[in-house]
């Protein structure tokens, strides 16, 4: 079961208008930029987008130039906003021109985990009493309130792994594993981004991080420089 | 005012607090630059919510791994016994309750230890991050900071009047003019920077402070 692409315009080809698609990378370690350059070409719009930044570190090739083109109904993030620097999610937010949705990071990554394990919602103690859970369910566990929080699921998830083998079973590099695991895991649609393929039989089963199950489209990526303030 | 310390001497402060077998989390902004100033000869392992367990300094040059970065996006060095995950694994690590120490920045502190650090209301959006889940989960929280805003304000507060992080979570700050420890009974000053007195850092808190009979210049 060959599941590589030849290209990353291809790979994305389907994705269309109101999708939900998650993409993978935290700061600018194992970011999918390839497939996010292809995502911007499609052009497909009113798209909500699950990652944990709406991109801002690199605005010349991360989420912001999807978020510029106004592609995007809605941010799913933790992390939108930076200190330094003003992003184009913050300045098409702040127009309201799009729509947002703060999750706690752990949380976003616990509801993703949950979206691809079948756990339609779960109670955690992160964000509790604070405006991040205003509006949610709240249930008092060994007298400590809980929040309630509901699974992520999406249509297409854009990930970066390493290495991967025809069959979409796929190796990380170090902090550029990140979300991508779990985001592999909860979409009807994976298509992974990697520097490597390798024939069938060439991974050792035991460094598998994800299995191929999780995996539905592999293409290279191209090589991205990346710059560190 | 009196100068306090430079933002890498409270660095250095903090890393005092740690000890041997500590796992600690470092924060955004001025805690990523303590994993420079832990002592060689305190054995802590330090762990990012990105997936890793085990890095040391910041990288420089031909050290930098792009793919190797703590939670600032700064490249940072590895140490022997490392190990890689995913980021939901990293926040059940959090979580869990097996992060011991964390570190985080901090716009406003309250006087009973409340802590708002991820959205100024002036700016109409904020970035919550993971500072949310570290103070839930790990067993001592340390904020590191400037004590006042750049106009001279109180960051040390009565109420915090940014949108709370969490509450009653903070249990030491280390500013560049003091040590101050959140307890039952109040906040009390246990060092000062050098040079200054207890009644100058006063000046710059809101709440009282209850002098440790115990106060001391901070040792660097």
């Amino acid at each position: 079961m060959d599941k590589i692409y030849s290209s990353a315009e291809s790979a994305v080809a389907d994705i269309p208008d109101g999708a939900t698609v998650m993409v993978g990378g935290f700061g600018v370690t194992g970011v999918p930029f390839t497939l996010i350059r292809a995502l911007a070409c499609n052009g497909s719009k009113n798209l909500t987008i699950i990652s944990n930044s709406g991109g801002g570190r690199l605005p010349d090739i991360d989420l912001s130039i999807v978020m510029k083109n106004g592609q995007v109904k809605k941010l799913i993030t933790t992390y939108p906003v930076y200190t330094d620097r003003f992003t184009a999610f913050e300045e098409r937010y702040l127009k309201g021109e799009m729509e947002m949705e703060m999750v706690p990071q752990g949380t976003f990554a616990e509801r993703i985990r949950a979206g691809g394990a079948g756990i339609p919602a779960f109670y955690t103690p992160t964000g509790a009493g604070t405006q991040l859970a205003e509006g949610k369910e709240t249930r008092i566990f060994n007298g400590r309130p809980h929040v309630l929080e509901h699974a992520l699921h999406a249509d297409f998830a854009l990930i970066k792994a390493h290495i991967a083998d025809n069959m979409g079973n796929l190796v990380y590099h170090r902090a550029a594993r990140n979300f991508n695991p779990v985001m592999a895991t909860a979409a009807d649609i994976t298509i992974a981004e990697v520097t490597e393929i390798v024939e069938v039989g060439q991974l050792d089963p035991e460094i598998v991080v994800t299995p191929a199950i999780y995996v539905s489209r592999v293409v290279i990526g191209e090589k991205y420089e990346i710059r560190f303030d | 005012m009196k100068s306090g310390l430079t933002r890498e001497l409270i660095c250095m402060r903090v890393a005092h607090e740690f000890h041997d077998g500590d796992y600690i989390n470092l924060g955004i902004g001025l805690p990523t630059q303590v994993s420079n100033f832990i002592p060689d000869n305190i054995d802590v392992i330090l762990h990012c919510e990105n997936g890793m367990l085990g890095y040391g300094r910041i990288a420089h040059d031909e050290e930098i791994d792009p793919e190797l970065v703590n939670a600032g996006s700064q490249p940072v060095t590895l140490k022997p016994g490392s190990s890689f995950f995913d980021s939901a694994t990293g926040f059940a690590m959090i979580r869990g309750g097996h992060v011991n120490v964390t570190v985080l920045g901090a716009f406003e502190v309250s006087e009973t230890g409340d802590l708002a650090n991820w959205m100024r209301l002036e700016k109409g959006v904020g970035s919550v991050g993971g500072s949310m889940d570290l103070i839930c989960g790990s067993k001592k929280v340390i904020v590191a900071m400037e004590h006042t805003t750049h106009e001279g304000r109180p960051r040390i507060v009565k109420q915090c009047s940014q949108p709370l992080t969490g509450f009653a979570c903070v249990d030491l700050i280390v500013t560049d003019l003091a040590v101050i420890e959140v307890t039952p009974g109040g906040l009390v000053l246990k060092e000062v920077a050098p040079g200054l007195t207890a009644e100058e850092v006063q000046k710059v808190t809101e709440p009282s402070l209850i002098i440790s009979p115990e106060l001391k210049e901070m040792e660097l």
